[in-house]
């Protein structure tokens, strides 16, 4: 061993990020090689599965693709929020708060077909937006931590679902089943042929991304947002408004949750049904997706699509090898772990020097 | 309030039977944000407890369902909730990273193998479960008093006595003021000589532990039966509560059955209003619940440990 020392550095390098990262992906699949020995699968057996289902053909990857987009759009809304040390926990619910208000478009609203697609986006991204206020307003008047609030609204979202799919809005032709009629085909979205991924969809998510993106480095407000984030005393100083910063986030990152709850209903299913069903946790994968990629709206381009593999690949293992789709929650709960962990590794740099042995 | 009355009288069976599902509904609650409130008051703050529950309550009923004996259930809930908290433990006190999002990849990863590991159990029940009091030892008393207790369970009221002892521990003794100033000031703690490090390792520690006894609890006494989503987000009610009780034991006790006779109620009134709309009222009470007391820990400055969330390292100050 040579002589070296260990610096803090404020600024971690993109390379030492990028290693870490991958680190923790890698950690965490090992780490779940316990759940597939549970279930007498050999772990290479279910790797291979895995990424087969995941890369291994076009069907795979579109189906990747489609998992992407809802990715996609909770990540770069949550990557805003989290920027601005605004933790939003609640997109599992505004995904569904958009799903509902696309289908009440499509079902009841009684809009000529033409503007049937354009209302259900818009009134989906202001019901997302809408249920994401519920918790900003509270915390900006009565201080209330908001990852309680926002999560605490996914099970009210939830159960707001179960009841209009059991209730008022069951469709008339489906008769044991929960869930409404089809959507009229004016509030469908077209596909990229031979496959089941919406490109409006997919074009906007790429698209908000790279706005976010330059939003963050060259707006006024994204700049405000940063310095709310990583020093609300500056923020203070400058005038800038906590309050309204978090307002700000809150409707966007809801509202893009809603954005995706329409894709999912107007693109794939065509009607409104089980939650679960609906959103695949999105709410919660995107959080990890915004994590991953730094809270870099750039970034979650790479990082949703990274998760969106994991979620066709844990399909597949549920296809093809019956284990269960939640393994999808351990790898992502694992993955989490080893990124918060191994982010403390990121701010230390080994300085490889001709004197002085490890200092600290 | 119509079911409570019965010809003109008050029906006493109605209202004891709110008593009674409340205190049962209450204590799985209740058990979770005891352990909360001693984390919490170290200065851990752990948004795991729901996936610590989960855990907690599959190792309990399989251990429960294999042995035939509930109790060995319980010990193992206890167990598993416990070592499952130290991954918390690890990450945020040893690592120093962030806790709240540790917090909730605990709960992601709990109810993740919750689920995988849980499938084969899937819809099974337990044949021997805990029984109440009314059952076993009360069964030889008057009939009153099985009315009254009618599903006070052996683990419902060592529950109230353990809130009792964990208050006196916490209020009235030097280790539990050593706990608490791990919670306002690590670093004057440190100064003084207490071991910080330990304090909220054994914190988390006993915070998991009281997590797996209250999944524990779900799963072989509530409804002695497995299914993978039988917590349904009490972990977070439970973090919740941990809040409105100011980080009280006591006041715990009464926010958590009051929780439990307000989850009751909406079930019986789910002949006038549809079950869904009820089932989410248990998470709409706790916003508006906490809207109230983080106005009044603002303007009062009570409750909330100082440290609450924030690493420890010696020799470093804000």
């Amino acid at each position: 061993m040579g002589k070296f020392r260990i610096e803090l550095s404020l600024q971690p390098k993109t390379t030492s990020i990028l290693f870490l990262s991958l680190v923790s992906i890698v950690l965490a699949f090992l780490c779940s090689s316990l759940i597939f020995w549970f279930y007498r699968v050999s772990p290479w057996e279910a790797y291979t599965v895995f990424f087969q289902g995941a890369f291994g053909s076009w069907y795979a990857l579109s189906e990747t693709f489609k998992r992407m987009i809802p990715l996609l759009l909770v990540g770069v809304g949550l990557s805003l929020s989290f920027r601005a040390q605004v933790l939003n926990i609640g997109a599992e619910g505004q995904i569904l708060l958009g799903a509902i208000a696309a289908s009440w478009v499509a079902l009841f609203s009684g809009v000529p077909p033409f503007l049937m697609l354009p209302f259900m986006f818009i009134l989906g991204f202001l019901a997302g937006a809408g249920w994401a206020l519920v918790p900003a307003v509270l915390k900006v008047r009565f201080a209330v931590n908001e990852v309680l609030s926002s999560l605490m609204l996914n099970y009210v979202a939830f159960n707001v679902v179960l009841y209009l799919i059991g209730g008022p809005w069951k469709g008339k032709g489906v008769r044991g089943f929960t869930y409404t009629d089809t959507f009229p085909e004016a509030g469908w979205l077209g596909t990229i042929g031979g496959t089941r991924v919406p490109y409006f969809t997919l074009v906007v998510g790429l698209l908000v991304a790279v706005m976010g993106y330059f939003f963050l480095k060259k707006a006024t407000l994204g700049f405000e947002l940063r310095i709310v984030g990583s020093s609300p005393k500056t923020a203070q100083l400058l005038g800038v408004s906590e309050g309204r910063i978090t307002l700000l986030v809150m409707f966007l990152s809801g509202g893009l949750a809603g954005f995706a709850g329409v894709g999912e209903v107007a693109g794939i299913h065509h009607l409104l049904r089980h939650p679960s069903h609906i959103s695949l946790g999105y709410g919660y994968t995107g959080i990890i997706v915004a994590w991953l990629a730094r809270a870099n709206p750039l970034a979650t381009i790479v990082t949703a699509f990274l998760f969106g593999a994991l979620i066709s690949g844990g399909d597949a293992l549920k296809v093809s090898l019956g284990i269960p789709f939640q393994v999808v929650s351990v790898l992502n709960g694992l993955i989490l772990l080893f990124l918060i962990s191994t982010e403390i590794l990121s701010r230390y740099r080994i300085v490889w020097s001709s004197s002085g042995g490890v200092e600290n | 309030m119509e079911f409570f009355r019965r010809g003109g009288k008050l029906n006493i069976e109605a209202i004891l039977g709110v008593f009674n599902r409340a205190l049962a509904y209450g204590t799985p609650l209740f058990l979770a944000t005891l352990g909360e409130i001693y984390a919490e008051r170290a200065g851990i703050l752990n948004l795991g407890v729901e996936g610590m529950m989960m855990v907690g309550a599959l190792s309990g009923f399989v251990v429960a369902y294999a042995t035939a004996n509930p109790w060995m259930g319980v010990l193992a809930g206890a167990l598993a909730g416990g070592i499952f908290s130290l991954i918390h433990a690890f990450v945020s006190i040893t690592l120093r990273a962030n806790q709240t999002v540790s917090g909730l990849a605990l709960t992601l990863l709990g109810t993740g193998i919750a689920g995988t590991l849980g499938r084969s159990w899937e819809g099974k029940t337990l044949v021997v479960s805990i029984r109440p009091f009314s059952e076993t030892f009360f069964a030889k008393f008057p009939p009153l008093m099985s009315m009254i207790f009618k599903d006070t369970d052996a683990l419902i009221l060592g529950g109230i006595l353990a809130a009792v002892f964990l208050w006196f521990f916490l209020f009235k003794t030097r280790p539990g003021l050593f706990l608490r100033s791990c919670g306002e000031n690590p670093s004057a703690s440190d100064t003084l000589g207490v071991n910080v490090w330990r304090v909220r390792y054994l914190a988390t520690f006993f915070g998991g532990i009281m997590a797996g006894i209250g999944g524990a609890y779900i799963s072989v006494a509530y409804r002695p039966a497995w299914s993978s989503g039988m917590t349904q987000g009490m972990g977070w009610l439970a973090v919740a509560l941990t809040i409105f009780s100011f980080w009280n034991p006591l006041f715990a006790l009464v926010g958590a059955y009051l929780f439990g006779a307000l989850f009751h109620l909406a079930f019986r009134l789910q002949v006038f209003i549809a079950p869904e709309i009820l089932n989410s009222l248990p998470y709409l009470f706790p916003v508006v619940a906490l809207v109230f007391v983080s106005r009044l820990a603002f303007r009062k400055k009570i409750g909330v440990p100082e440290a609450l969330g924030k690493p420890y390292r010696r020799g470093e100050t804000e």
